[in-house]
């Protein structure tokens, strides 16, 4: 199934969470993250923190809030049984903290086929703000493989 | 901190119980990660990992050296998919210092040594 070129440049609607320290406990034990850094306020305090850390990779996990985030890949026809990570990268401009107010902003910034249109990607670029000021940068690849070319 | 320093994190097995657990702290409720059924329907033999999860323990291999507000960067591509109950190991060498940067490349290996993710982070270092 070929993915349409023409949603290059797309944007999805924006998005806002409240990062919740409740759900940075929850990430922490599915991490096997111990350092009290990022479950217990006092440590992160004591560490020069003003609330829990937002951990590296939890932005990601935030932008699944997004509400539109499954309509995308739906409304392109992708069963997400088909889809692969291809990547991840994430640039940082400020640290997020429990008690935070993120804003997702998020563009398709690429679509590209491999081995024949077996393998199609998708690459997003999503932008994260606090009260207008730039948290992070995250981009992702979505690789979308053809069950009938496998 | 100098080229050559290395980092490593000896994660734990990743089981069932594990991916039902990340599914719903990360909010990936993808059914490949947690539901066999689902899985056999479209011809996957098992449950695999969430490659975030697999970041997540590289994030840790970083923040367990450098205080997180220094990670400036943190890049990785999936190389190959993590089996369910495989133990992946997380290594970090530091390749360059420059610029008051340091570089480091971050792999995930299983123990058959199928790399399962390669990957960067810039980290600022102390003055």
């Amino acid at each position: 199934m070929a993915i349409d070129r023409s949603i290059i440049g797309s944007r999805s609607p924006e998005h806002s969470v409240d990062v919740e320290r409740g759900r940075l406990r929850f990430f922490a034990r599915a991490t096997g993250q111990s350092d009290p850094v990022y479950t217990d306020p006092e440590a992160a305090k004591a560490a020069g923190h003003r609330d829990l850390p937002v951990p590296p990779t939890f932005l990601f996990c935030l932008d699944m809030d997004n509400p539109d985030r499954g309509r995308f890949l739906a409304d392109l026809g992708v069963d997400i049984r088909t889809i692969l990570h291809g990547g991840q990268a994430f640039e940082y401009h400020a640290q997020a903290y429990a008690g935070d107010r993120l804003t997702f902003s998020t563009v398709v910034e690429d679509v590209y086929a491999k081995r024949g249109g077996a393998l199609e990607f998708i690459v997003r670029a999503t932008h994260v703000t606090r009260d207008g000021e730039p948290v992070a940068t995250l981009t992702g690849t979505v690789v979308v493989r053809d069950p009938k070319a496998a | 901190m100098q080229p050559g320093d290395t980092l490593i994190l000896a994660a734990p097995k990743i089981t069932r119980s594990t991916l039902a657990l990340y599914a719903g702290a990360s909010g990936d409720h993808n059914p490949v990660h947690i539901d066999l059924d689902a899985c056999r329907a479209v011809g996957i033999p098992d449950v695999f990992a969430h490659g975030m999860l697999s970041m997540a323990y590289l994030g840790r291999l970083l923040t367990d050296r450098f205080p997180q507000e220094r990670i400036r960067s943190f890049e990785v591509r999936f190389s190959a998919i993590t089996p369910v109950n495989s133990t992946p190991t997380c290594t970090g060498t530091v390749t360059r210092v420059q610029d008051g940067l340091a570089h480091l490349d971050l792999t995930v290996t299983l123990p058959d040594g199928t790399v399962t993710l390669t990957g960067s982070a810039a980290v600022t270092i102390e003055r």
